[in-house]
């Protein structure tokens, strides 16, 4: 079988000592980083996207495809640095100021991970405006905000404003999620997406970027 | 009365099923070998990791109505306001099952560990809520027989956040009730530390007093209802 169809299936079976050898295996065998990436990994974890979109697998199965991909990243990123292949895109992702919870977020980060987007990850109680600085030092066209409390949620509308006070609306689209967050708050607020899940995420910030 | 209740392993066994429905596997027939090995890996983690414990203090009804005001926040009509006046006993309390899960959670994902480090999130979630149902039957059973409170009366516990009590009622309970002595603290957020912790008011009554409609103006928004297993459970019992 085809190693890069190995990489792909592996993955989707969470096997990431199989895809961290079988990525070892084409790189020494000087097959292109970006046919790797996109044919091996992406394509796995897409594939993973869908079947849990369809609740054929669930949770524990999407991260541990997860865990897999990144067995392979791991080791293809120099050569993805040295061959110049960039990301299909950057997004600043954190938990917003004054709260704690960061599990919601890094499902969210390890699934545009998947599908191919560079992340910077803030971590969590992240001041309204370093999720607009470190956009725009990074390039990152979007920022990805988590609340899981009532009482922070009202930071995601600070760093909306500033958004637009320093017109950056333009550069810089904002998605949202958490627990109390609601569709219908994403849009009171002014923020661009709201995304449920983590899946639901990638979807909205792949619009975001006119990506689909 | 105020008690340090010193809560065991074996008082919070988490539910595999339970756990397995937090991540969204709700049919045995779905569960692979791999992800319910990931799952027995979980649970002997928290074996391993887990500390809980846990305070309560009786407080009077006007006491608690105070607290209950808070910062002015609360929605109104609220379940808590309108049962509580009809309560035999209350009691504040707050528990934790230890901040060693929440930095072991942390810990897995930083190692990519993303599967194992869900599932033990999934496991702790589930073993505080056990502590809160070991918490209630605790103060539950040191109460019976007293000041009226009979076998067929029951215990529920409201926390804030939830049910219209606005989540800055963290402050005057944990004014109140001092958690801080078995280690949960709370920040400006009303955010508690350890992470998996909970606190509230448990509410000693005649189950009519605990059965409510969900009909309330923030009901709407609620994407847990939580409320109705509660509920159900009561009508159940």
């Amino acid at each position: 079988m085809d190693i890069i169809k190995q990489i792909s299936d592996n993955l989707q079976r969470g096997e990431d000592e199989e895809v961290y050898n079988f990525t070892r295996r084409a790189i020494e065998q000087n097959l292109p980083a970006k046919s790797i990436l996109d044919d091996g990994l992406i394509a796995g974890m897409s594939v993973v996207g869908e079947k849990f979109k369809a609740h054929e697998i669930f949770l524990p199965d999407v991260l541990l495809a997860a865990k897999a991909m990144y067995a392979g990243m791991d080791q293809l990123k120099p050569l993805m640095i040295k061959e110049g292949i960039p990301t299909i895109g950057k997004v600043v992702v954190g938990s917003v100021q004054g709260d704690l919870h960061d599990i919601g977020k890094n499902l969210v980060a390890i699934m545009l991970r998947g599908a191919g987007f560079e992340i910077i990850d803030l971590g969590n109680d992240v001041p309204p405006e370093k999720f607009i600085d470190t956009a725009l030092e990074n390039e990152a066209a979007v920022i990805g905000m988590s609340a899981l409390l009532t009482t922070t949620m009202p930071v995601m509308k600070k760093v909306v404003d500033l958004v637009k006070a320093r017109n950056l609306s333009d550069k810089v689209k904002i998605i949202v999620g958490g627990a109390p967050l609601t569709e219908d708050y994403a849009r009171q607020i002014g923020a661009d997406a709201y995304g449920f899940d983590g899946m639901n995420a990638v979807d909205k910030v792949k619009e975001l970027l006119g990506l689909h | 009365m105020r008690e340090i209740v010193e809560i065991s392993f074996e008082n919070i066994i988490p539910d595999k099923i339970a756990v397995l429905k937090n991540q969204g596997i709700s049919k045995l027939s779905d569960l692979t070998d791999k992800v319910n090995q990931l799952c027995d890996d979980a649970l002997a983690l928290f074996k391993e990791l887990n500390n809980p414990i846990g305070v309560y203090s009786e407080l009077s009804k006007g006491l608690f109505e105070e607290i209950y005001e808070g910062e002015g926040a609360n929605e109104v009509p609220s379940p808590v306001a309108e049962i509580f006046p009809r309560a035999k006993k209350l009691a504040l309390f707050a528990l934790t099952v230890g901040g060693e899960l929440s930095d072991k959670i942390v810990e897995l994902f930083e190692n990519h560990d993303y599967a194992l480090g869900s599932m033990l999130d999934s496991v702790a979630s589930e073993a505080t809520e056990n502590a809160g149902i070991y918490m209630e039957s605790y103060y539950f059973s040191s109460v019976v027989g007293t000041d009226n409170i009979s076998i067929d009366d029951l215990v529920m516990r409201y926390s804030p956040g939830y049910c219209g009590w606005h989540i800055s009622g963290q402050g005057k309970l944990f004014e109140f009730l001092n958690p801080e002595e078995i280690g949960i603290e709370l920040n400006d957020s009303y955010l508690m530390m350890p992470l998996k912790s909970i606190s509230g008011v448990m509410i000693v009554g005649s189950r009519e007093i605990h059965e409510f409609e969900i009909a309330y103006r923030f009901c709407d928004e609620c994407k847990t209802m939580n409320c109705r297993d509660r509920i159900k459970e009561i009508l159940d019992r």
